[in-house]
């Protein structure tokens, strides 16, 4: 096995577009399992921890730049006050150990159904930033996941960072797992309101072959907040408004039985989330509101 | 390219050099070729934390899942490298005064995590059960807190109760 050490992006990028079949290597923590268990044995790893642009961050105006390498830990630990979803999400991946190494662009590089970052960043609408010496490309994210663990990238394409929209309202996400750490979801659930745009997005791991988006739950909730006025009177959302997007969210999974939990639970189990999730958010929305308007 | 590189990196304070397979991992290099075995391991894939080290400082990573390789020039503490000559570590002491241990497999790994998850709380990084209202500081180390942040550490023998007293006497 070769093991290459570009000491920057573009020596990465000449890497890649040389040795196509490279496998890069950011965090590891989903790359060194494979190799331990031999699951896997490229026959060149590309390490991209001497890259320092992608551990770094910007936060602009309306937009975050998230550097592909940037740790969970460092998400949570800076990033929560703009990412709320993401920030939720990263603080249930995994161990505080792992979540020093692993960070998003290693998820996306998975692109397993079950990675956490997938709800979040389907709800908050982001854009992944891909790169090859070819050039750089923007690809949304309701693009970015094309099958079971695979994603839109060219074989000499790397993964640069991932532009997110600054949040514009409050943001959820909520996992079922046997425990909090160290297990792969049975399936999760993130949900961003978007008063600017009065639109309302959500994410779905673990419960189709690959993350997906609840469209017409988003549709159904975005029409009936608009239609009550409830954007304006911030008055709590009745039970069958609810109701109606918990079964609509459920009914866009399309999960199967194995060992974690059977089709069923993982459809009802949705159903409870996106109920919880949305009640949580409508309420900080309101809260919010309601301050805006005291002060 | 013949599969192997030259590392030099730092192991409890000592330099330590020396061509590699590039698939050796930190675990293994520690273990096999620079006779420190306090770091065990347990499952060899992220899961257990018995082979938790401190990097560069006080950041905790899974030295199973670390290539040797790709830390050259880093700086590892592994438990041997905690005390200060015969005096032992606040956590070392800690885990002896409460028996926050049977076998002690799970031990040097529980310790080199618990001395990141103190430094951690004290420089106020909240957890996922750290209510969101927290004033910024130090987070008072619940056992709850303590729990969540040792999460990352099996323990087989289940001393669990014993480990988060020994933490929460020294994060105190
Ligand atoms: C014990 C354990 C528990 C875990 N629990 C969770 C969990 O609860 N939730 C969860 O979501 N994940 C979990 N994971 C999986 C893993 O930690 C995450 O997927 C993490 O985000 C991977 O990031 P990384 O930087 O370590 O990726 P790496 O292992 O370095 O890479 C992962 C993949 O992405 C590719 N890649 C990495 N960077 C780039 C790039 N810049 N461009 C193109 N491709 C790239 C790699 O080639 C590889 O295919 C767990 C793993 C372990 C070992
Ligand atoms: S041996 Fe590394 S986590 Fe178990
Ligand atoms: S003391 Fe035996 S595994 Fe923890």
């Amino acid at each position: 096995m070769d093991f290459l050490r570009p000491a920057s992006w573009e020596e990465a990028l000449a890497a890649k577009a040389e040795h196509p079949t490279a496998v890069p290597i950011a965090g590891g923590t989903d790359v060194m399992v494979e190799i331990n268990f031999d699951h896997r044995r490229p026959d060149v790893l590309l390490d991209l921890n001497r890259i320092g642009e992608l551990h770094d961050w910007e936060v602009g105006e309306d937009t975050v730049r998230l550097g592909a390498s940037v740790s969970y830990t460092r998400i949570i630990e800076n990033l929560r006050s703009v990412l709320p979803g993401l920030a939720t999400a990263s603080h249930t991946v995994a161990s505080p150990q792992i979540r020093n190494r692993g960070g998003v662009g290693g998820n996306l590089g998975c692109a397993s159904p079950a990675g956490d970052a997938h709800p979040a960043l389907l709800a908050s609408g982001c854009e992944v930033e891909v790169a090859s010496v070819r050039g750089t490309r923007m690809i949304p994210i309701d693009e970015f996941y094309v099958g079971v663990k695979r994603n839109a990238l060219a074989p000499d394409e790397l993964i640069r960072a991932i532009h997110l929209p600054r949040a514009d309202g409050p943001q959820q996400f909520s996992k079922v797992g046997t425990r909090n750490a160290m297990v792969i979801a049975v399936c999760a659930f993130g949900i961003a309101l978007h008063p600017s745009t009065r639109t309302v997005r959500t994410g779905i791991g673990s419960a189709a072959p690959t993350p997906i988006r609840a469209k017409a739950a988003e549709e159904f909730l975005a029409a009936a907040l608009e239609e009550g006025g409830f954007w304006d009177n911030g008055k709590i959302i009745p039970p069958a408004v609810a109701r109606q997007f918990a079964e609509l969210v459920s009914g866009a999974a399309n999960p199967i039985d194995d060992v974690r939990g059977s089709a069923s639970y993982r459809r009802h189990a949705l159903g409870v989330m996106a109920r919880r999730t949305l009640g949580w958010t409508w309420d900080e929305y309101r809260g919010n509101e309601r301050s805006a308007r005291c002060a | 390219m013949d599969g192997t590189s030259e590392v030099g990196l730092r192991i409890n304070g000592k330099p330590f050099s020396r061509v590699i397979d590039n698939r050796t991992t930190l675990l293994d290099l520690l273990r096999e070729q620079a006779g420190v075995t306090g770091p065990k391991k347990g499952c060899d894939h992220g899961q257990c934390g018995a082979c938790t080290v401190l990097l560069d400082g006080d950041r905790r990573v899974n030295a199973c899942l670390l290539l040797a390789v790709s830390l050259d020039g880093a700086d590892v503490t592994t438990v041997e490298g905690l005390a200060d000559g015969d005096r032992l570590h606040p956590v070392q002491q800690a885990f002896v005064d409460h028996d926050g241990f049977q076998c002690g497999f799970c031990t040097p790994g529980q310790i080199c995590s618990a001395v990141a998850a103190i430094a951690e709380a004290r420089a106020g990084w909240p957890s996922v059960v750290t209510p969101p209202d927290t004033p910024p500081g130090p987070v008072e180390p619940t056992a709850a807190e303590i729990r969540e942040r040792m999460s990352g550490n099996l323990c087989r023998c289940g001393a669990y109760v014993n480990i988060v007293a020994a933490v929460r006497e020294v994060a105190r």
